[in-house]
């Protein structure tokens, strides 16, 4: 049967045991001398629960299996005694069955065009049967429920308890996702470091995974260039650029700008975050790293590139202005306005009271969300990867060319390269290693937050 | 109307108020209030909540310059100089006029930054053992010096309530003004913390000019030899803090000093 067809069905089910399970209980309501615990429509929320959600879970599992079993019948046929025994070729033939009886007409196996109609026989059957399972299920339940249906029984309580269990599935659902991100990243690093030693990758010096030695791939495998890239446009330069611009225009907007003026700029400002990078990295590519080479050139640089640690970086501080800023004119905010004036009515000017009380209080908010910031500027890509090079220096020089983890990880995956060599593997493995970076950034920079907000409280 | 108001003193007063309107936007807080405070005794402001008890007393050291909306008219004078007047520096001001406030507001600095604040702001200190000086000084002034003094270094928001509300008073001091506005400095402190400030106020008393904004009739009693009390903006009365307690003239303040309302 048609999977569109069976959850039609199934929801049909649903409505008529709702409808069902609020008359019983309506008809329990008016003669039993009992009060109705619940309302008749939450005992037909839960004759209706009960119908359809333990049928879909069984259809969703019973759809996910089908294909094996479909498979495994073709196998046991007759005719499968041709396909080779293990590996590459068998597992092609058996995706060009699946195709073909899903209706695909292209293909190179003969042998595949014999076996597609037993599987499609195989999996519709299988169809059949489930579906049939699936509403004997939800016809079993519903009426397990609607026998349930008394003036006393709690469907209240029960509906509610569902109603949290169904809410509680979609928030794990983001963190279940990231740690199946995180596995799969683990999993590919593990085999990237059972050909390349973990002291290799870590703290190699030498990054070039274009020419790799078969014999000691690690050689050619350090990212230390790398991670000091990264760091020196994402943590250096763009920090130079974000945290004091943030800064004093957080202050500007919390201590000095009048009303009006906040009400527009605070806004414009957090429009500026949602520029797409992308756009920044034009900026960063076609504006501004030509202009640093005519600077540098100028300076007496002879072999300026325009593609500079120092234009990736000063472009991804701007971006990460208003990141720094709107942190900043939090924490700013959230300091007692009590410490302002007991400043000011000490004599102290605006200034003065803004170095020495309310940045101070705001410190640990400031450093939160700097450290935020860093994260976000050490995982950007799109603007290096316009923007910088690919040259894996290690240089103090803003000048001369950087390369970060980022743009390696694109490049590493958009090459030619089989999926199982170092070259590939290597990109994992510094995702890996990113990760766990940001992750901790982030950890430390809520604990200092939430320390923060205990001392205001 | 000054006449009836004020009590009669021999000394210049160390503040005058002469006609002073407040409005925040097009709300007049204030009416024509007109009223001296002097050296020698302390000042108590009453009345219900929302007369303008605070708001007067802000604009005694320009406070209400930090509200956008704020806007005062009328003479105020220190020492015979108008407060208003454009050659006045504020800073200065502030510094001479100091205020404490209703919830104590310490800095999230150290016992001793927080008493030091005011002097290096204002320069007053010529080194490391005149500051130890100042802050010694303003601590055993304020009454805080036995209980804090081995701990100098601990962050004075770690104290009690009471203590950091005598802390704010000894920041006030440290730069040795010569008055000190109160604003309810009690309202959040239980009735022993209460009784510290209030002795200490008396131990204040004639080395600054204090003023003293209280809901506590008792209080106002205990700690003031004058009162003014305000009702909807205006000065009903202000006179000898036993005459406005005994025998008030005006029917207005007998009835809050009874409890008719407020
Ligand atoms: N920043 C402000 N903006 C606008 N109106 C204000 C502001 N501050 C006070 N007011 C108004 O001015 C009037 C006087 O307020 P004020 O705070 O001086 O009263 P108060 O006598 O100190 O009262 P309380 O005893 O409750 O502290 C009130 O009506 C109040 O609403
Ligand atoms: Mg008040």
């Amino acid at each position: 049967m048609n999977l569109y067809a069976l959850l039609f069905l199934v929801a049909g089910l649903g409505i008529i045991a709702w409808l069902t399970g609020r008359a019983r209980a309506a008809r329990f309501g008016s003669t039993s001398e009992h009060r109705l615990h619940s309302l008749p429509g939450q005992h037909g929320l839960y004759v209706a629960l009960w119908t359809t959600v333990p049928a879909l879970l069984f259809v969703i599992v019973w759809w996910a299996v089908t294909p094996m079993l479909a498979t495994d019948a073709v196998i046991k046929s007759p005719q499968a005694l041709q396909l080779p025994a293990f590996g590459y070729e068998r597992d092609a033939i058996l995706n060009e069955v699946r195709a073909r009886a899903d209706g695909s007409e292209y293909g190179f196996y003969p042998l595949a065009e014999q076996l597609a109609p037993l599987y499609a026989h195989a999996s519709s059957f299988y169809a059949w049967l489930g579906s049939g399972l699936a509403l004997l299920l939800a016809f079993a339940c519903g009426a397990f429920a609607y026998t349930r249906v008394k003036a006393d029984f709690r469907a209240r309580t029960r509906v509610e308890r569902t109603v949290m269990l169904v809410l509680l599935v979609a928030s794990l659902i983001a963190i279940l996702t990231t740690l199946g991100i995180f596995l799969s990243l683990l999993f590919e690093s593990i085999r990237f470091f059972s050909m390349v030693p973990v002291t290799d990758f870590l703290f190699g010096t030498t990054w070039s995974p274009q020419v790799i030695d078969p014999a000691d791939p690690g050689k050619t495998l350090g990212a230390v260039p790398l991670f000091w890239g990264t760091f020196f446009i994402g943590a250096v330069i763009a920090m130079l650029v974000a945290i004091p611009f943030g800064l004093m225009s957080a202050i500007y907007l919390t201590q000095y700008a009048r009303p009006v003026v906040r009400k527009w700029m605070k806004p414009m400002l957090e429009i500026l975050a949602g520029v797409p990078t992308v756009v920044y990295g034009y900026f960063a590519a076609l504006t501004v790293g030509p202009a640093i080479r005519d600077l540098a050139v100028s300076l007496g640089f002879t072999y300026a590139s325009s593609e500079s640690a120092l234009a990736a970086g000063l472009v991804m501080g701007v971006m990460i202005i208003p990141f720094v800023s709107s942190m900043a004119d939090d924490s700013i905010a959230a300091v007692p306005s009590a410490m302002r004036d007991g400043s000011l009515a000490m004599g102290a000017t605006s200034s003065e009271t803004i170095c020495k009380v309310l940045l101070p209080a705001a410190l640990p908010g400031v450093v939160a969300g700097v450290l935020l910031a860093v994260s976000r500027a050490i995982g950007e890509t799109m603007i290096v990867v316009m923007a910088a090079s690919g040259a894996a220096n290690i240089t103090a020089n803003p000048f001369e060319s950087a390369t970060t983890v980022t743009k390696q990880i694109v490049d590493l995956l958009t090459g030619e390269a089989e999926f199982d060599s170092p070259k590939t593997l290597a990109a994992f493995a510094l995702g890996l290693t990113l990760f766990l970076i940001t992750f901790l950034l982030n950890i430390v920079a809520l604990r200092v937050v939430k320390k923060y907000r205990e001392a205001y409280e | 109307m000054t006449e009836l108001n004020s009590p009669q003193t021999t000394a210049p007063p160390k503040m005058a108020a002469q006609g002073v309107n407040v409005f925040y936007g097009e709300k007049q807080a204030i009416r024509d209030v007109s009223l001296d405070v002097d050296m020698d005794n302390v000042t108590a402001f009453i009345g219900p909540s929302g007369c303008g008890k605070s708001t007067f007393l802000r604009t005694l050291n320009r406070m209400n310059d930090t509200v956008a909306s704020a806007r005062v008219e009328g003479l105020i004078t220190l020492d015979g100089e108008n407060i208003y007047d454009r050659s006045m520096d504020v800073v200065q001001l502030r510094a001479r006029v100091g205020m404490v406030f209703q919830k104590p507001n310490p800095f999230p600095k150290s016992i001793y930054e927080n008493v030091a604040y005011g002097p290096r702001i204002h320069g007053l200190a010529s080194g490391k053992a005149d500051m130890d000086q100042i802050v010694e000084r303003s601590l055993k002034r304020a009454g805080l010096w036995e209980e804090v003094k081995d701990r100098l270094q601990d962050s004075g928001t770690a104290l009690s309530g009471g203590q950091q509300q005598r802390l704010c008073i000894a920041r006030a001091i440290a730069v040795d003004p010569e008055v000190i506005l109160m604003d309810e400095p009690c309202s959040a402190l239980d009735p022993i913390a209460t009784a510290k400030i209030e002795e200490l106020i008396h131990e204040l008393r004639g080395r600054y000019a204090i003023v003293i904004v209280t809901h506590n009739m008792q209080q106002a009693a205990r700690v003031s030899q004058r009162t003014a009390f305000f009702h909807l903006g205006t000065l009903v009365e202000y006179g000898e803090t036993d005459q406005i307690f005994t025998a008030p003239r005006q029917e207005r303040t007998k009835d809050y000093i009874t409890g008719r309302y407020g």
